[in-house]
């Protein structure tokens, strides 16, 4: 029985403001490109034809579910794989055959891919060490990365001695620590806790602001893309289903996958619309349909109200979102009839 | 410098002190048979061959080994098991990146063959090797009675140890590892210096300790080609032989306790630097 390090510091409520960042990271702002990448392994097709440009500066996340080709995409900017077909190119050069180590590319892994053997200071370093910087150098930049992401007075520690998230900080110093001209991040946050990871994101997010170095981030979670990025791009199956704003991707998603990923769904006569944008009423409108109440849940300020239609069976759930005040006005019962419509 | 061994300590100790067994403990019963078991098997004899190579007091034990032949037979046995064990540092390494990370036809049964040597019985590899590069050799290669037939007779027996020893440890190696290194602008040589070699190193020095202690020991896979000719391929196992077969009972036990107490040293040393390469990555995992 090993009890635990008393060492390991799992709060992680110590992120320093990253406005204090930006002199540190000099970032030049580089589009990526890709066109026409495709990608097999043996019979399964991770990418489709994929075309993709990722605008210079921005935050992109590529939101999908698992096997959707969004890590392989990533990968492939990386140089991490090598596609099939196609091309990628990082601030207008052709990096397709160029290995990951000549693409000046920062990637970040879910699980760390922390060098175990090495203090916070040798991984952090490692980049610059390699380029053989001298010494003095390597050091005053390794302090002043740790300083960004919280982790100053870290430096002779282990990664073993550092909670998840602080462990992630730590990789995100070192891929910063080669002055990358696009940073990758592959599910940074996937393996974190709720709250560090709320908090990380947010983080992430002002450091990305302040810095302006293009990133690219890999999740599946949509919530995440949805609050973080200035660009998603959907994926499944290894093809983009839809690339825009948070906003367009949500209000205008391009078909019914990409409007179920991004959020809850209902069936109504069989057209898919948001539970938020079903509205009830007791008088019988243009286009209402005529349900029954088959429960009203209450979720503090929503009020879910699960519905029965009778002419559409099996078509899939239907149930409203509505406010508290909402679903007060409307005095619904079990067993209640109510006109439904979306707006 | 490391906090979390100190208070591992504590807590056993408080443990002990309450009269509590770690858990999945034996308990004394166990702990009797265990060390029962050692004295009986380990113990007792070393103690006796110790004893009896001090017969004649300590100037008798030195001058057994100091003896010309026995110290030739140990200098060769020394040196021949220390090429072996560097050259398998290098070639175990090699075969298990090969069998981990390369996929080729017949994989699993190069995978069977490397315990082969090891579950011979090493006579058997003598006379292998004594038809292969014996007087009546196909390829016309005479290293009979040579060292060079010492060391090759020695890698055969003693090739699975690194190799067996590396194995699991590259099998469990993060992938992720080498691609964050990768994008880091380290190329593959220095991944492996860096990266790979440090994780591995522990398991590799484990592996040339066990090749070389049972290369210093060995006996059957070079009692035929080696040739045993004193103060040139006489190596010590087969001296002590000879000692014993002319009645000279504590010139046999020196050199057996000689062997005991490299055998010994060796595997300690190579232990605490193993450990200390090893010991910042388990912490407080």
């Amino acid at each position: 029985m090993t009890p635990h390090a008393p060492t390991v510091d799992d709060r992680d409520g110590d992120l320093p403001d990253p406005t204090d960042a930006a002199p540190a990271i000099v970032a030049e702002s580089h589009e990526i490109a890709v066109t026409g990448l495709n990608k097999h392994y043996g019979d399964y097709h991770a990418l489709r034809d994929v075309d993709l440009t990722i605008p210079g500066g921005s935050l992109t996340a590529l939101l999908g579910p698992s096997g959707s080709g969004k890590s392989t995409l990533l990968r492939a900017v990386a140089g991490l794989e090598v596609p099939d077909a196609g091309t990628v190119l990082i601030g207008g050069q052709d990096v397709t055959f160029v290995p990951p180590q000549r693409r000046e590319i920062g990637f970040v892994f879910q699980h760390y891919a922390a060098f175990k053997h090495l203090t916070v200071r040798g991984n952090v370093g490692f980049g610059p060490r390699i380029r053989k910087r001298p010494k003095a150098e390597i050091d005053r930049r390794v302090d002043e990365l740790l300083e960004i992401v919280g982790l100053a007075g870290y430096q002779e520690r282990y990664p073993s001695q550092l909670s998840g998230g602080q462990r992630q900080r730590m990789a995100l110093a070192r891929a910063l620590a080669v002055e990358p001209r696009v940073l990758l991040l592959d599910e940074p946050f996937g393996a974190l806790d709720a709250k560090v990871r709320d908090d990380l994101r947010q983080w992430m997010r002002r450091l990305q602001a302040e810095t302006g170095v293009t990133t690219v981030l890999v999740t599946h979670d949509q919530e995440e893309a949805l609050d973080v990025a200035d660009h998603v791009a959907v994926l499944a199956e290894g093809r983009i289903e839809q690339w825009g704003t948070p906003r367009e991707v949500y209000d205008r998603p391009a078909n019914d996958f990409v409007k179920s990923f991004l959020g809850p769904t209902a069936v109504l006569r069989g057209e898919l619309v948001r539970p938020h944008d079903l509205v009830l009423s007791h008088e019988a409108a243009d286009g209402a349909v005529p349900v029954t109440v088959r429960r009203v849940v209450h979720l503090g300020f929503e009020v879910r109200v699960e519905l029965d239609d009778a002419e559409a069976a099996g078509d899939g759930d239907l149930s409203a979102q509505l406010t508290r005040g909402e679903a007060a006005r409307l005095d619904l019962e079990p067993g209640g009839r109510v006109y439904v419509r979306a707006t | 410098m490391l906090e979390a061994p100190a208070t591992g300590t504590d807590v056993g100790s408080a443990r002990r002190r309450a009269g509590l067994r770690a858990a999945g403990g034996v308990g004394p019963l166990g702990l009797g048979v265990a060390t029962l078991w050692l004295s009986v098997i380990v113990l007792l004899p070393l103690a006796a061959i110790s004893v009896k190579a001090f017969d004649d007091g300590l100037s008798g034990f030195v001058d057994a080994i100091d003896a010309p032949s026995a110290r030739a037979a140990l200098t060769v046995t020394v040196a021949v098991s220390a090429i072996v064990a560097l050259v398998n540092v290098v070639m175990g390494t090699l075969i298990a990146w090969v069998l981990v990370r390369d996929d080729f036809p017949g994989k699993r049964i190069v995978n069977a063959l490397i315990d082969l040597p090891f579950a011979l019985p090493t006579i058997v590899a003598s006379i292998v090797l004594l038809s292969l590069y014996g007087p009546s050799s196909p390829f016309d290669i005479q290293l009979n009675a040579t060292r060079p037939a010492l060391v090759i007779a020695l890698l055969f027996v003693t090739l699975p140890f690194v190799v067996r020893a590396v194995q699991p440890v590259l099998l469990e190696l993060d992938r992720e590892i080498e691609e964050a290194a990768a994008s880091l602008g380290a190329s593959n040589l220095q991944i492996f210096r860096r990266i790979v070699l440090p994780t591995l190193a522990p398991a590799i020095l484990s592996g040339a300790g066990l090749a070389f202690t049972r290369a210093i020991g060995e006996y059957g896979s070079v009692v035929l080609i080696g040739g045993g000719i004193p103060r040139e391929t006489e190596v010590a196992s087969q001296y002590i032989q000879k000692q014993i077969e002319v009645d000279r009972f504590v010139n046999a036990a020196a050199v057996s306790v000689a062997l005991l107490l490299i055998a010994f040293a060796v595997l300690f040393v190579l232990r605490i630097v193993g450990h200390r390469t090893a010991r910042r990555e388990e912490q407080a995992r």
